[in-house]
């Protein structure tokens, strides 16, 4: 359980962020420059808040009303820093142990070979970091903030700075660490992708202040969370599992509060749970079940509410079962079908515009919390 | 032939006293110079500017004048030559150690330069996340800042004792030059320049002194390529 409450001055930049999140992945969400990374120093110790209180496990590590500042080494917050910072002098193996040392006495400490098992380290050890690619260096940057006995793991923004393959290479070990280790995680990321697939809580955040907090499916599916995130796209999230393949077609069918969809086939059991992103400007709206067409995913639903996009868009936010769903339509379009809150209508989404890559493995039992909204 | 070659017993004697005295210089200085350093490049306190000035003063102060200071401070009554000869038997004039102390303060400023800008090149980051691994201050500075300094140290190290073997103003004007302890290479090479006939063991000693500093400077260049591989993490 972490519980952050500051307030933090940066020049003209005022950073006034609240929030509490519990175990698994907690995403902190928005466009650079929003004071995300700010928020993970001062949790880290790095920099000292104006006034603020941050407790992580019932432990208090900043309170500036009660003077406590724990200094950043004996507040036991491991951090996987965007650009990795392994120590260039020291072997792999020697920067693994470097908190490890330190952290000699704990008692449930990881063990090395533990870490490095986890991590597929084993073929790096005697080389320096210099030797190692992107992807390696930040799987070594992980182990090592693992070894040093964390209550909590901060990751900034840790794939930035590397490209899709890459990416793809590390996000399972990340996912493995969020389900297998136990270990509470604070994700900073402008990457919706990213947060879709690892995130089970979002924490929104924008001009210094939190926006939106809840679970991912809630923050993402309203129209206001995209911009403030700065996502080039906004695009709902809906929670499904695999009901059955159609390997005759190369279709596999997905079910959930919303009904059922059709995606191209994925590689999962049937059961599994996952989630799906959905892109507002591949999903159509008609105010009937429309015949005749080629796209195989028609869901029923209903308008919540119309939100005003750029230019001559609207987005037009839908509750389809107990999911939501955005689609993204023209102004006129919108007047044409007077669409307007509680109006039925059907969604349309095209089966090929499922984004692949967007699609996150999801563990049903995260999604307990209630969504909060907070006006700016 | 040989006889050219062939050292005399104060010829050898000079060399081998400038080797020990520059490398007493040189290792009596590293921890002060290590401090300096980081209080200048980290430091943020009144009178940092003075202090700064105050370490450069031998750079570019006549060496003369750094040497008759020295006597005066550290001569047999200087107040500091009294305290340490009474605290711990150490006596610096007209002794070799007087020698070691004159050239490690005229090559002070050159490690401390040396070594502040490998200080200042450190990334601060690294660091950062050194602490977040759970070491404290000392450890950061142990295990992180010294290692990765450690080009500008090397550096440093080598300037000191090039310069130490150099040193002659300071040198002659605090502890003089008598035979067998103060008399280093370059106040034996001057001594042999004002003796009739000296010139041959002169022209041998400025040979001995030009292989001695190409010596030390072969020695850096390849102690800092392997630390700056190091450093690259390879």
């Amino acid at each position: 359980m972490i519980e952050v409450d500051l307030e933090h001055r940066l020049g003209t930049f005022a950073l006034d962020i609240h929030f509490r999140a519990g175990r698994g992945l907690t995403a902190l969400f928005g466009r650079s420059g929003a004071g995300k990374t700010s928020v993970v120093n001062a949790v880290a110790g790095l920099i000292q808040p104006a006034r603020g209180r941050i407790v992580v496990d019932g432990t208090a590590l900043t309170d500036t009303e009660r003077g406590v500042a724990i200094p950043p080494h004996r507040r036991r917050i491991g951090y996987v820093f965007q650009e990795g910072r392994l120590f260039s002098h020291l072997t792999v193996r020697q920067n693994l142990m470097f908190g490890r040392w330190f952290a000699r006495h704990a008692r449930h400490a990881a063990r090395l070979d533990e870490v490095v098992a986890l991590l597929a380290l084993g073929g790096l050890l005697d080389r320096r970091p210099g030797r190692l690619s992107g992807g390696e260096k930040q799987r070594v940057a992980l182990g090592r903030a693992l070894l040093a006995n964390p209550r909590l793991l901060l990751m900034d923004e840790p794939l930035a700075a590397l490209d899709a393959e890459r990416k793809d290479e590390i996000l399972p070990y990340i996912e493995r660490l969020r389900d297998e280790a136990g270990l509470p995680i604070v994700y900073v990321s402008h990457s919706v992708a990213e947060v879709v697939r690892l995130a089970n809580t979002i924490v929104l955040i924008a001009d210094g202040r939190v926006r939106a907090l809840g679970p991912v499916a809630e923050v993402l599916g309203r129209a206001e969370a995209h911009p403030l995130a700065g996502a080039a796209e906004a695009g709902a999230v809906l929670v499904a599992r695999v009901a059955r393949h159609d390997r005759e077609w190369g279709l596999t069918e997905l079910e959930g509060g919303f009904g059922r969809l059709t995606v191209p086939f994925l590689d999962l059991p049937e059961g599994a749970a996952l989630r799906v992103r959905i892109r507002a400007r591949d999903v159509i709206l008609a105010t009937a079940p429309p015949p005749g067409i080629s796209a195989l995913n028609v869901l029923a639903g209903g308008v919540e509410a119309l939100v005003p996009g750029e230019g001559p868009a609207v987005e037009v936010e839908l509750r389809a079962g107990s999911e939501r769903l955005l689609a993204r339509v023209t102004r006129r379009s919108a007047a044409a079908l007077a669409l307007a809150p509680g109006r039925p209508v059907y969604a349309v989404i095209k089966t090929v515009a499922i984004d692949r890559r967007s699609l996150g493995r999801h563990d049903p039992a995260d999604f307990g919390d209630e969504l909060e909204i907070f006006d700016g | 032939m040989n006889g050219f070659f062939a050292l005399g017993a104060g010829e050898i004697e000079a060399v081998r006293l400038s080797v020990r005295v520059a490398l007493w210089a040189m290792l009596a200085s590293l921890p002060f110079g290590i401090a300096a350093a980081f209080l200048l490049a980290r430091g943020r306190f009144w009178g940092k500017g003075l202090v700064d000035g105050l370490v450069h003063l031998p750079l570019v102060m006549p060496p003369v004048v750094v040497g008759y200071l020295l006597l005066l401070l550290f001569g047999r009554n200087g107040p500091l030559g009294r305290l340490f000869a009474d605290c711990c038997g150490v006596v610096f004039a007209f002794r070799w150690t007087g020698a070691a102390l004159a050239s490690a303060v005229v090559g002070f400023p050159l490690m401390v330069r040396a070594i502040r800008l490998s200080l200042d090149a450190v990334d601060r980051r690294l660091e950062e996340a050194a602490a977040t691994l759970g070491a404290g201050r000392f450890f950061v500075f142990l295990l992180v800042t010294l290692p990765l300094t450690a080009p500008g140290i090397i550096a440093g190290m080598v300037l000191s004792f090039a310069r130490s073997l150099g040193e002659f103003g300071a040198t002659i004007t605090f502890v003089s030059n008598i035979p067998g302890e103060t008399r280093t290479l370059p106040l034996e090479i001057y001594t042999l320049t004002q003796t009739p006939g000296g010139d041959p063991a002169a022209l041998r000693l400025t040979a001995i002194a030009v292989v001695l500093s190409l010596a030390a400077l072969i020695a850096s260049e390849f102690l800092a390529r392997r630390v700056g591989r190091r450093l690259g993490g390879e």
